[in-house]
């Protein structure tokens, strides 16, 4: 295929259509229409009828699509220019009698008002939105359905949950679910971004809401203005598909970890101190569990809070995001999630350590001989509290 | 000698040192060695019967030295040994 000639040149020797009489020509039904573009393309949008023949391919394919070289053929592609190089080809190399090129390609066919056939899943407004999630041949059509019928719920909608929150309503999440039972302080502004100034004194899921309404009103905000405990923990994260945990405290974190594990749900986990953070995904029973990394709480001088130690505003973000990228991987099916690895990141230097991360054999929570929760004690849990305060002994 | 990585919340007993080099032939060696140069880590990484506290994960290079030799891990000059107590913050 000559595709180092000038693509003017290529055009000059073939007959091109502008949308318009490309259109009324195949309501007469005699053409063939085929799409040059690739496979993700095709998904996004094509027109009805055709046939896709990825460049690639052509020279290989089109004679079984096309078998008689006299029939008409109109191609297409994105903006005109595949479809022209393809269209000389037919002509000049394979002995294609009648063929013609779709001046514009698709997109002015769209900018005429003509119609496509959209993909299944999404509307018209929501192709636009996505669209540059779409173009990714990783994510296409199918991945961004799947981020769209996802369900995430936040513990948190603080320092790593603001800005988590935001990228995964920007990706189109279609339900976020925020846990959090505090008010928006003025102190909170320095690094949760999701909040402002003028909503101190504010719930902070109901100031989250606020601000993903804004961004993106195709999201479900569901708040639950309340601390996760023994006697709710189940059934609020049974909704849900993905938990993001950006909790500020041991206890809360053991006993999260302990209700996803029975209920097998996959926590993305990510914590911040000063210029530290760390991140880990935990998918019950396929890599490592919270306790498996952390059989034991650091007693209280080993682990400061934000609020005691302070926490640079950034590293929420650079963390929150993070864990963001580990939800879209875990619901698009795409990517490496970080299982059986935990990532540390030092701003002051800049640099990201990885570690390994192996499921504790004898841990008592994913462990083999885990003891098996009965329905009756499905609710109770282990007051993780004292487990916390009682930590001299390993 | 090997180098250690000390977590934020030792640094103060390292005088502010986030990177510090210790002889020694063994983690455990390393770490003792550590102590002894900076007293103020040796309760935050020992128990009073010698062993690591079980709320400290230590690294050799990548790998958890317990799915190693514990402390008795031998170790090299190109090593890295990692101190990482667990962190709770989110907000």
């Amino acid at each position: 295929m000559a595709t180092t000639e000038p693509i003017e040149l290529v055009k000059s020797r073939i007959e091109q259509l502008d949308p318009a009489d490309a259109r009324d020509e195949l309501s007469r039904g005699d053409s063939v229409l085929i799409d040059t573009r690739e496979q993700h393309e095709w998904d996004e949008a094509h027109l009805e009828d055709a046939t896709l023949v990825p460049p690639a391919s052509v020279a290989e394919r089109i004679q079984d699509v096309v078998p008689d070289r006299s029939q008409r053929v109109l191609l297409y592609c994105a903006t005109g220019n595949r479809s022209a190089r393809a269209a000389d080809v037919l002509e000049s190399e394979l002995g294609y009698e009648n063929t013609a090129s779709v001046a514009g390609g698709i997109v002015a066919w769209q900018e005429a008002g003509l119609p496509v056939v959209e993909p299944e899943g999404m509307t018209k407004d929501q192709r636009m939105r996505y669209s540059r999630h779409t173009l990714l041949p990783e994510v296409g059509v199918e991945g961004q359905v799947k981020l769209l019928n996802a369900r995430v719920l936040l513990l948190g909608a603080g320092g790593l949950g603001s800005p988590a929150a935001l990228y995964l309503a920007a990706a189109g999440i279609g339900t976020l679910g925020l846990v959090d039972d505090d008010e928006v302080e003025e102190s909170n502004l320095q690094r949760q971004v999701i909040h402002t100034t003028e909503r101190v004194g504010t719930p902070k899921t109901e100031s989250a809401r606020l601000s993903i309404a804004e961004l993106n009103p195709d999201v479900e905000v569901v708040e639950h203005r309340t601390r996760l405990a023994a006697d709710n923990i189940l059934e609020i994260i049974e909704d849900y598909d993905v938990i993001i945990d950006g909790a500020d405290n041991f206890p809360t974190r053991y006993l999260l970890n302990d209700a996803s594990v029975r209920l097998r749900k996959p926590v993305v986990s990510a914590s911040i101190l000063a210029f530290d953070g760390q991140l880990s995904t935990f998918v019950p029973y396929e890599g490592p569990c919270y306790r498996c990394l952390y059989p034991t709480p650091p007693p209280p001088e080993l682990a400061p809070s934000c609020g005691a130690a302070g926490v640079l505003g950034v590293m929420a973000g650079v963390m929150g995001l993070l864990q963001a990228n580990e939800v879209i991987k875990l619901v698009a099916g795409i990517g490496e999630p970080l299982i059986g690895r935990l990532l540390l990141y030092d701003s002051l230097g800049t640099r990201f350590t990885e570690l390994k991360v192996k499921r504790d054999p004898e841990c008592p929570i994913c462990g083999e001989d885990a003891p098996e929760i009965p329905e009756s004690e499905m609710g109770r849990f282990p007051d993780y509290d004292a487990f916390c305060a009682g930590t001299a002994v390993g | 000698m090997a180098t250690v990585k000390i977590p934020p919340v030792l640094r103060a007993q390292t005088g502010g040192e986030a990177e510090v080099d210790a002889p020694g032939a063994t983690v455990g060696g390393v770490l003792r060695a550590l102590a002894q140069a900076h007293p103020g880590t040796e309760k935050q990484l020992f128990s009073p019967d010698g062993d690591l506290n079980r709320y400290v994960n230590v690294y050799l290079n990548d790998e958890d030295v317990r799915v190693l030799d514990g402390l008795d891990t031998a170790v090299t000059d190109a090593d890295t040994i990692v101190i990482l107590p667990a962190m709770a913050g989110g907000s």
